[in-house]
This record gives structure tokens, sequence and C-alpha cells, in this order.
């Protein structure tokens, strides 16, 4: 057997692995209808909702595992066993810890045996009804794949003896292991916690023998683990949550010093053992190793003087002081729909209509929800419940809507939707179904996994004037070409809309437009998108907007057609005969005022003018140009909320300096060879420093277009002629990951997502602030440049600042040439990745050209005889070359 | 020395590519999917690639052997949606143990022919089971999250079905791939367990887990690792991973199971991601460049490639990790 077995390994949607170095594993006791009231009383009621609140409190409080148990005669515990473990298994900030599944039916453990996807826990079984059993039991929970508890429990009684207990476990461990060869270490055992200080003499060992006996099972039985329900020790002293949190934390303490290494505690009801006030502390371990004859007496004199209610421990609700626009946003992005009645009721009567509470605050958290989906930091189960919050939010606004509108619900159409078969994403789906049922638009929505003839089926026995295919896989792709196939077969004349991840308006004109002529196949973008694009096909001007999309769509396939076709490359050698001509005999070079490297340090305040808002809306799925964004008919609202949050937030960034903004840049003498650009240090121009090595468009061009490479932009060493390059390292991103941390800590990703925006912003307005004071100071080749922020970001100005990594020199391993010609690390604190990437990723580094023939230009495809020539002139393995430059290779 | 897990220790083994690109090659129509065994069948069957197995067995055997003459030791059987699950969609729940079967005796046959030319080269079959289309864990309806479309016994009856076919068509393997949601995956490992018992055989198991992107979880939210240990409680030949990413996206999460695994560990990529088409188009040398990165750490017993990947691939593949030891198991380190 190999070592990396020999552990205790569990998994929820995480691992829990228990090793030697484990102090102790905390089992949640909560969602246990024997032991708790009010989740018996939830179960009961069928309220479940509320029932996974006290499993998410668990978790959020601590609890590495939780137990559940649904042993009540009053309900049928399979059922709420089955129903309650799939209802976690969509939760995954419960279900990312193990399931302990807690019964002593043996059809409830299987039962829920069958809901879990990771290895939990049975708690349990015993040789209480002979070995036989056990035995089958043991290897069914095999071939589970669970671990399990096992009680000291026999045939003849439950073990109350030291004796006793090791008795039962040893014989217990010989069979499971030598005979149904269960994993040793997946093997925990229970030696039952009783009550001390009961008033009964033979219950004055109760606590000793427990711990005696897990110290031999830890010493005789290898692998072997133990547990227990601590709360049982303090038994005698309910009512009394000061004395019997004393008496926890006593408990565990000379537990966990013994060996056992898990346990079920209620960690609200656990005091530090360090804290418990230390004559409390002598009396109650005075019981627990039973020190003395007199106490328990001692014990319960002392109990009377310290009544009270022991420790409240309550789940972070801090999140509830927010704005109501907040709360419902973070309800999203959690998932939470315990408030969400109330709060979607005080928003409603902030607005004038209900109806704006769903397009103002509800979609954008929806939004905040994509992003984070997007950006890997959701994944599908948590999207499904930020969908499910939303939907709650909006059934309750849906009877105000109706209302609204007076009685009789009239709709302006009618749109099927449907995940194509073999897909089960519908996030984009619901979004686009919400949305448009918002829009007085009745929403037939079929689900996920829908073959092409339930589609074909449903949209003529509904009669539908739309149908919406969504997908996010790319297989689904070549579905929704069948789809479109099929309903040409079908004779089916109603518009067929097509969203999802990876579709495409190229991948729809393409492949799915002229499989379908019946009607229109339509790409849309987004959901926002979704709503008009039905008003005009359900629209008096129809056939216009038809048009237009046939139009754009042939446009489409024709660009496609011929550029598939088209790509004719030239070799490096003929590229380079066309390369842009300057004539540099005649051209005048001006010489920069300073060259050298420049340290940079500015203000956020300095940086604020130059930002250019209009990649900040988008990062946030807001489209269209700062400032008319603000007022626009569509997105304005929202991007006028966000430009406001976006404004408070940069003031406090400001005056409370939570960014740092270093940069540095660099003016070089400099001369083509070739491709290259030579750079020489500024204090003896002909000592060679650095060489840039830049990449030549290959493509054929037509007849007096050139093939472009940045050393083109440079005087050739042959010309005889003095020229310059400049460089430069910027960032804003100092101090961001404290913050975000922070930011993070406090679950508030709203603002963590925002904070990183604007510091990506920050950089880019770096980027330009640093370049302005080259053009007009530093370089000074256009002293008197006035240009407004506008201008600036159509970047009317004359030359260039290209980034490594970007289209005109896409090779990323010339950043460390650039950082070292700079030092930048060293004066910026930016540093370079394996990968390349800048970190913090708030920065922004690259070339200056300075020539007024100077322009941004994309190498596109290149060959392999470029990759080799690379290769060689920068030293490094061709194979490695053509691996960083495979996105632009033919 | 010729059983697997012997040779698993001296060399890696190279496990085959892609069977929906190759018979996407053959451009099929409706007819090649019914040929001889399914001409009355009241619903469409074309894009149910399993039933070439039955109807086209010449084009699956010509797959099989254009991989194996690539370097492939092991091919994948045509069964991947070879279940009553899988199978439902298109009404041939009763076609599943013929599918099984022909498409393992097919493969073996070729298998068979490629050892008997190159006996110091064996060649195995692997029992393809696929994911199903419907998830355990995951309620396809979001206004019901408690609800399952499928349940953990109709996946083991399912499997049962699948595994007995495979095994009586004589597979040397069974590979529970893709896998996306981890219960159905231990239904099929509970289905399997149950069968070697009852015909008291043993045949190697490996299993293919999905990481759907870099969140770096399978589509029903477990990390890499929790995935590995939920699947541990089975004496594996291999564990790996396969689908959804290509290979360099996959690194990091192969590198979590080459330390943590105490059993092999296998890797199957795809061609690089999708393009916007749906097509996959990495180069062999571009993929096998990727791949280089893993044999150069160790990573793996078995390579392969899944979606997008060709003969040409899988040759400049074999050809690599000819040249490479495999991955260092801990019982090795230990002996």
């Amino acid at each position: 057997m190999s070592k990396i077995k020999a552990t205790l390994k569990l998994s929820g949607l995480e691992p829990l692995i228990v090793t030697p170095e484990t102090n102790f594993v905390n089992v949640g006791e909560r969602t246990n209808v024997t032991g708790s009231r009010k989740f018996l009383r939830l179960i009961k009621e069928e309220l479940y909702d509320e029932a996974l609140s006290v499993a998410r409190e668990q978790v959020e409080g601590g609890a590495q595992i939780i137990d559940i148990n649904m042993d009540e005669g009053m309900i049928d515990g399979k059922d709420a066993m089955v129903r309650f473990l799939n209802l976690i298994a969509a939760e995954p900030d419960i279900a990312r810890v193990p399931i302990m599944i807690d019964s002593s039916k043996w059809e409830i453990i299987e039962a829920g045996l069958k809901c879990v996807q990771g290895k939990g826990v049975v708690n349990s079984i015993s040789l209480k009804e002979g070995e036989e059993q056990f035995i089958e039991h043991a290897r069914k929970i095999k071939r589970y794949g669970a671990a399990v508890i096992v009680m000291a429990f026999d045939e003849d009684g439950q073990a109350d003896s030291y004796e006793r207990r090791i008795e039962i476990c040893e014989r217990s461990y010989r069979i499971l292991v030598d005979h149904v060869k269960f994993p040793k270490e997946d093997i925990i055992f229970d030696p039952n916690i009783f009550p001390v200080a009961t008033g009964m003499e033979e219950h004055n060992n109760n606590a000793l023998d427990f711990f005696r006996a897990t110290k031999w099972i830890r010493e005789n039985l290898p692998g072997a683990h133990v547990s227990g329900g601590v709360s049982n020790v303090s038994f005698s002293f309910r009512g009394n949550n000061v004395v019997r949190e004393a008496m926890h934390a006593a408990f565990l303490y000379h537990a966990i010093q013994n060996g056992m290494d898990m346990g079920i505690v209620n960690p609200s009801m656990l005091e530090v053992y360090d804290d418990v006030d230390k004559q409390l502390l002598e009396y109650v371990e005075d019981v627990l190793l039973n020190r003395r004859e007199d106490a328990t007496e001692r014990l319960l004199e002392y109990a009377e003087t310290v009544k009270g209610e022991g420790k409240v421990r309550t789940v972070d609700l801090s999140w509830r002081e927010g704005t109501v626009e907040e709360r419902l946003a973070h309800a999203l992005v959690k998932g939470i729909t315990d408030y969400i009645d109330e709060d979607t009721e005080e928003c409603r009567q902030q607005f004038d209509r209900p109806i704006e509470v769903i397009e103002g605050p509800l979609m954008d958290g929806m939004n905040i929800v994509g992003d984070l989906f997007g950006s890997g930091k959701m994944f599908l189960p948590q999207v499904v419940k930020s969908a499910r919050v939303m939907k709650k939010a909006v059934a309750y606004l849906l009877p105000y809507i109706e209302a609204e509108k007076g009685g009789e619900q009239s709709f302006a159409g009618r749109v099927l939707m449907a995940t194509v078969k073999g897909d089960v994403h519908d996030i984009g789906k619901n979004i686009v179904g919400v949305v448009l049922g918002c829009n007085n638009y009745e929403v037939i929505d079929l689900g996920v996994m829908v073959p092409t003839e339930k589609i074909i089926e449903e949209a003529i026995a509904q009669k539908v004037d739309v149908i919406g295919l969504s997908g996010l896989i790319t297989p689904s792709l070549d579905e929704m070409v069948t789809v479109a196939k099929e309903m040409e077969r079908a004779n089916l004349s109603i518009p067929l809309m097509i969203g999802g991840a990876t579709t495409s308006k190229v991948h729809t004109a393409v492949k799915i437009d002229e499989h379908f002529t019946k009607d229109q196949a339509i790409h849309v973008l987004d959901a926002s998108r979704s709503v008009t694009v039905v008003e005009q096909l359900l629209g008096g001007k129809k056939s216009e907007f038809i048009k237009e999309i046939k139009a754009d769509y042939t446009r489409l396939r024709e660009h496609h057609e011929k550029s598939r076709t088209r790509k004719q490359l030239l070799s490096l050698t003929e590229a380079r005969k066309n390369k842009f001509q300057i004539d540099w005999a005649s051209e005048s070079i001006v010489a920069p005022n300073n060259l050298g490297r420049k340290e940079l340090s500015v203000s956020t305040e300095d940086l604020v003018p130059y930002i250019d808002w209009t990649p900040f809306f988008r990062t946030w799925e807001l489209h269209g140009k700062y400032p008319a964004i603000l007022e626009d008919e569509v997105v304005g609202e929202e991007a006028k909320k966000l430009f406001k949050d976006a404004q408070a937030m940069l003031e406090t960034i400001a005056k409370e300096k939570w960014l740092e903004h270093k940069g540095i840049v660099g003016l070089f003498p400099a001369n083509a060879k070739e491709d290259d650009i030579v750079i020489y240090d500024p204090e003896d121009s002909t000592k060679e420093i650095s060489v840039q090595h830049t990449i030549r468009q290959q493509t054929k061009k037509a007849p007096g277009v050139p093939n472009i490479a940045l050393s083109d932009f440079i005087a050739p060493v042959e010309s005889g002629k003095k020229d310059y390059v400049g460089a430069f390292v910027v960032t804003s991103g100092i101090g961001i990951d404290h913050k975000v941390a922070e930011f993070e800590a406090d679950h508030d990703d709203y603002n963590s997502i925002l904070l990183k925006a604007l510091a990506d912003r920050l950089a880019e307005a770096f980027a330009e602030y640093a370049h302005k004071l080259v053009r007009t100071y530093l370089w000074g080749y256009s002293k008197d440049e006035t240009l407004d922020n506008e201008a600036l970001i159509k970047e009317e100005y004359r030359g260039i600042r290209p980034a490594p990594g970007y289209p005109a020199c896409p090779d990323h391993t010339e950043k460390p040439a650039l950082f070292a010609l700079l030092n930048a690390t060293e004066v910026t604190g930016v540093e370079l990745t394996d990968s390349m990437a800048m970190t913090p990723t708030a920065s922004v580094s690259g070339w200056y050209f300075g020539s007024r023939h100077a322009k941004y230009f994309g190498v596109g495809k290149i060959t392999m005889d470029q990759v080799q020539s690379l290769a060689e002139r920068k030293g490094m393995e061709v194979e490695v070359m053509e691996r960083w430059l495979s996105p632009n290779l033919h | 020395m010729n059983r697997i897990e012997e040779i698993l220790r001296e060399r890696i083994l190279v496990l085959d590519g892609a069977m929906g690109t190759m018979i996407q090659r053959h451009k099929l129509e409706e007819e090649d999917f019914r040929k001889n065994w399914f001409e009355d069948h009241p619903s469409p069957l074309k894009g149910n690639n399993d039933l070439l197995s039955l109807t086209r067995p010449e084009i699956i055997k010509e797959i099989h052997a254009l991989y194996f003459e690539a370097g492939a030791d092991i091919a994948e059987t045509n069964t991947f949606s070879g279940t009553t699950i899988a199978q439902a969609d298109y009404g041939l729940e009763s076609a599943v143990y013929d599918i099984n079967y022909q498409s393992a005796k097919i493969a073996k046959e070729v298998a068979d022919e490629f050892t008997k030319r190159e006996p110091h080269k064996p060649r195995f079959v692997a029992g393809s089971m696929g994911p199903t289309n419907r998830t355990a864990s995951i309620s396809p309806d979001v206004n019901d999250p408690g609800f399952r479309a499928i349940s953990f016994d109709e996946l083991v009856t399912a499997y049962k079905e699948q595994a007995g076919a495979l095994i009586d068509g004589g597979v040397d393997l069974l590979l529970v791939e893709t896998v996306f949601d981890t219960l159905n995956a231990k239904a099929a490992l509970f289905a399997i367990d149950e069968v070697l018992n009852e015909r008291n055989v043993d045949i190697p198991i490996m299993v293919s887990g999905t990481i759907t992107d870099q969140s770096g979880r399978t589509l029903t939210g477990q990390t890499t690792e929790a995935f590995l240990i939920s699947v541990s409680h089975m004496n594996l030949l291999t564990i790996g991973l396969n689908c959804a990413l290509g290979a360099s996206m996959m690194r990091p999460y192969l590198q979590v199971l080459d330390k943590k695994a105490p059993f092999g560990v296998s890797a199957h990529p795809n061609a690089g991601l999708p393009n916007e088409f749906g097509e996959y188009d990495e180069t062999p040398e571009l993929m096998a460049a990727q791949i280089k990165e893993f044999l150069d750490e160790g990573l793996v017993n078995i390579i392969g490639g899944c979606c997008g990947t060709t003969p040409e691939h899988i040759k400049a593949i074999a050809d690599l990790a000819a040249k490479y030891s495999p991955r260092k198991q801990e019982a090795d380190v230990e002996d």
C-alpha cells in the first residue's frame, strides 16, 4: 500500500484531509432533527430553504463536515434525507464540505449515499445486529466510497466501560480490516460519550473511560480515528450554557490530548479552553477526570452562581447594512434567498414601477454574477443559485406588474427558449427569459438538453412567434445547425435567435443562416439585445430588419470565405523587400531633450483626467462610448450608477492613498539593423546596451501597401543618421492586493471588481500621462501639442507606444529585455511571471516611437522562416519561439 | 509480461485520439446509421455514432487501425454513448448490448492483428463508458434544484449492462471517462464493482474526469483533488483528465493528480480549445509541444487525445512519449 493513501481523505466540492497534524475535525450538528428542535420544525413544515440556511450557518461557522440526521417518527426520513442532500448539492458554499449521513436506519443511510458525489462518512454502523449485517453494510459502504463511523455497540449492548469499549472496537476493527478489507484509515470509532456529574456514582468515570479508550484505540488500531458527540457529556447542565461551554472546552481539550481527532460539536456552544474561568475550569476538570469525591457537588454549587446565556454566535450579517441595491446584489451573488422578499419590497417602494426593480438593481446584480462567472470566480451551481434568487424576486414582483397592467395579461408575443440537446448550461437562456418576461413577452422555457424534435413540436403546438436557442459548450453549435435544418424541413416560418457564449455572428451567418430560409436566423450578442431583436422581429418593420441582417450576413460570409482562401503569405525575405519606406536622407529626426531614464511618481488626482472610461464600462458589459453611455437609452441608468460608484471609489483611492503609482520611462539612441532595433547607451552612443527584435507582417499586400515591422520607423544603421527609441513601464497596482483582500474577506466582490477595474484604468491613464510627458517635454518633438482627453483617446498625436504582446509586437518574450533596459522591476515593483504577464496586473509597458510616420498596425499571420530568424536573433530554441508565437503562425 | 500493469511501469502507454473527429471525415448520412440494423427505425439516427460499430463496422475498424498504426497502445471502443440512458434519446435502448458487444469485439480484432504483427508492442482495448447525458448531482430545472432527472440506481443499472456487454466483447480495460458529475462516475464504478464481483473477474479500471474551465472544477463544482478522493475507493489502474481543455490548460490539474494520486495518471486533452466554429485546430506539432511539458515533468503514465485529435496527433504524441519514462508511482518509489 502506498504512503499517499494512508490518511483519511474526505471530499465535498473540496478535499478534507485528516493528517496526524490535523488537530481536530469539527463536525456540524445543527442539521440533525434529533438534536435541533428548530431544524426538526423546518423539516416537518417543509421549509427547506430555511433548513439550508441552518446548514450554511454551520459551514460559515467553521464546521468542516456537516452531520445530517432525519431520524424522526413524524417524518419520512428517507425522503427527507434525499431531498435535503439533493438541495445541498445545489449550494456550493455548503456542498464544499463532506457530508456525514447520520441515521440508525440502513435504508436511510443507503439512500443518502446515492446522493453525494464526494466521499462522505456514514454515521454509523455497529455489531448491534450481529456480524453478518455488519459485514454486509460495511461492504456496501466501501462500494459507495465512504468512510464509516463504528459505534462501540455489540449484540450485548452499548459499551459503557473502558474494557467493553476496547473489546468491541478491536473486534469491529479486525472484521473490517481482515474480512471486509475496509481501508483502515477510513474507520472512525465512536466509543460513546456519556454524561458526567449525573449524581450517580457509576457515571463518574464516563469521561475518563472515554479518554482512556480513545488513547488505546489510537495506539492499538493503526489508522483508525476517534469521534464522538461532545454535547452529551454536559447533559446534566442543560440550561446553564456557561458551565456547558466550559465542560465542552475541557472535555475536548483532554479528548484531543488522548487522540480524538473528530467530533460533533456545536461551535456556538464552545468556549476557548484558555478563556474558561480558571476556577470553573478546575471544578469541571475535577469532574471529567474524576479527581475528587465531591467534584460533582462542587461544580453544581458553582454552577448556580454562573447561570447565564453563555456566548451567542451569529452569522455575519453586516451585508444587511448596505443600501437595498447592495443587498440585492449581495443576495444574488451569494445566492441567499432569506431576505429577498423584504429587500425586493423595499426596492419596489423606491421605484415608480415594479418593472424598474428588475431592469435596475436586479439586472445590475445579475451582471456582476455574469462577470464573476466569466472570470472563473463563480462556477455553475452558484450561478444557477443566483438565477433562482432572481426568479424569486421576479416572482415577488409579478403580481404588482400584472396589477399595474390591470387584470388580464396580454402579451406582446410568445417566445420559446431552449438550451439545445447535450448542453446543460442555461444561465444565459434564463437571463434572456427573465429579460423578455419583464418586457411583457410570454416565455415558454423548455429547459436544458432539449432534443430538436421537442423544440419543433412545441413551437408548432404553442404557436410561438420566436424560437431562441442557447448553448455554452461548442458541440452545441452543431446542435443549433441541426435545429435550423430540421426547422427548414418542417417548413417552420419562425425567426430563430441564437445565443450563448460560444456562438458568434460569423458562425450564425456561415453555418446556420444558409440552412434556414423559411425565416431568419439571428445571432443575439447578449441578454439586453434580445428585447430589441424580438421587438423588431415581431414589429411592422420586420422585412426591413431582416433585409439588413441578410445583407450583413452575406457580407460576413463573403469576408469569411475570402479570409479563408486569401491567407497567402510572403516569405520573410520577400516581406523585407516590401518594407515601409522612409527617405532617411531627407527625414529630420528630433533628438530628445532628455536622454536616459527617468522615474515617475504621480498621484491618483494627476491621473484622473487621463482616464478613458469607455473600456471601464465594457468591463462591466455596458457597451457604449463614454460620456454618451450615461445618457444611453438602454444602459444609461446602470452606467450612471456604476459611474457614481466609480467616482466615489476614486475619491477614496485618492484620499486614503489605496494605490501607489510608479513608473519609469527611458529614451535612448537607437538604429535599426534589419528587423531589429539596436539600442545604445545614452552616455555613449557607440555602446550597444540592448536589442529590440521586431516582427514583420508577411501577409501578401495590395500593390503599394508595405509589410511593416516596427523597426521600419527607426533610421537604419546604414543611413548614418542618429535616431532614438523610448521605453516605459508604469503601474497603478501597488497596494491593490491588500485592499482587494480586504474586500474579498468582506465578501464584497462588487467593490473588489470595481477597484480592479479602476486600477486598470488608472494604469492606462498613467501610460497616457507618461506618453504626453515624453512627447511634449522629455523627448519634446511635440512641444506645442494641445489635445484634450478625447483627442488623446483617439490618439490624434504624433508617435506611438506599442506594447509587447499586442498586435504590433506580439512577442511577449521581448518584455524581459525591456524591463532590464529600464531596471523596471526594481524601480516600479512590477514583475514578470513565467508567462510574461505583469504583476500587479494594473500595469502597462511598451516602446515609444517618435517618428511622424509611426503608426499602429497588426503583425497578423507569419511563417516559420520568420520564427526561425527570430529564434536565431534572440538566441532562443526554435520550438520555444514557435510556442510563444503560435497564435500568429499560419 | 503482457499484463498492462507491468507494461505501465516500463513505459508510457499511448491512448488513441478522437473517434468523432475521424467519423466526421467520412461525411456519413442517415442511411449509414441504419444499414442492415435499423432500416425501419421511426426516428432519425444520424449523429448516433455508436451505432456505426454495427452498421458500418469497417469504418470503425479502419479508425482503430489508423490509431494503432500511428502508435497507440490502447484503443477506446466506440461506445461513449452506449448506455440505455444515452440511447433513450434515439429510442434505441434495446440496441445497447449489441453496440457494446460488437464495438468491443471489432476493436479487439484489430488490436489482436496488431499484437500478432508486433508482439513486442501488445495492443489493448479499453471499453469507453461515457458520462451519459444526465447528471445525478444537478437539477435540469432551475426552479427545482432538488429535482433529479436520473437516479443513482438507474445509472447503476445502465452502466452494469454496458460494462457486462463490453466484457463479453473482450475488452482489456474499462475506461470511465469525461466525468463531469462525480456521482455518475461513482455509479459507474459501483456497477463495475458489482459486475466484476458477480463474474469473479478482474479488469483494470481507468477513470478520467473533466475539468470544465479555468476555475479548476468539474461541472458539478469539485476541485481536482476532491474528485480524486471521491473515486479513490476503487483500486484504479489510472486516474486522469480528458476533454474540455487543451493540453497546456490541463497541466496544473495534472500536477495535482501527479502529486496526490495513489494510482497511475492519464491525460487525453483536446486539440486545444475550439475556434468559433467549434472546430479544434491545434496542430499535432503544437499539441505535442505542450504534451512534452507533461513528459518533462514526469506527470503521466498514459497519454492520448480527446476531441479534435487525429492519428497525426497521436503519432506526434507517441513519437514523443517513446523518448520518456513514465511517471513514477509512489509504490515504485517505495519498492
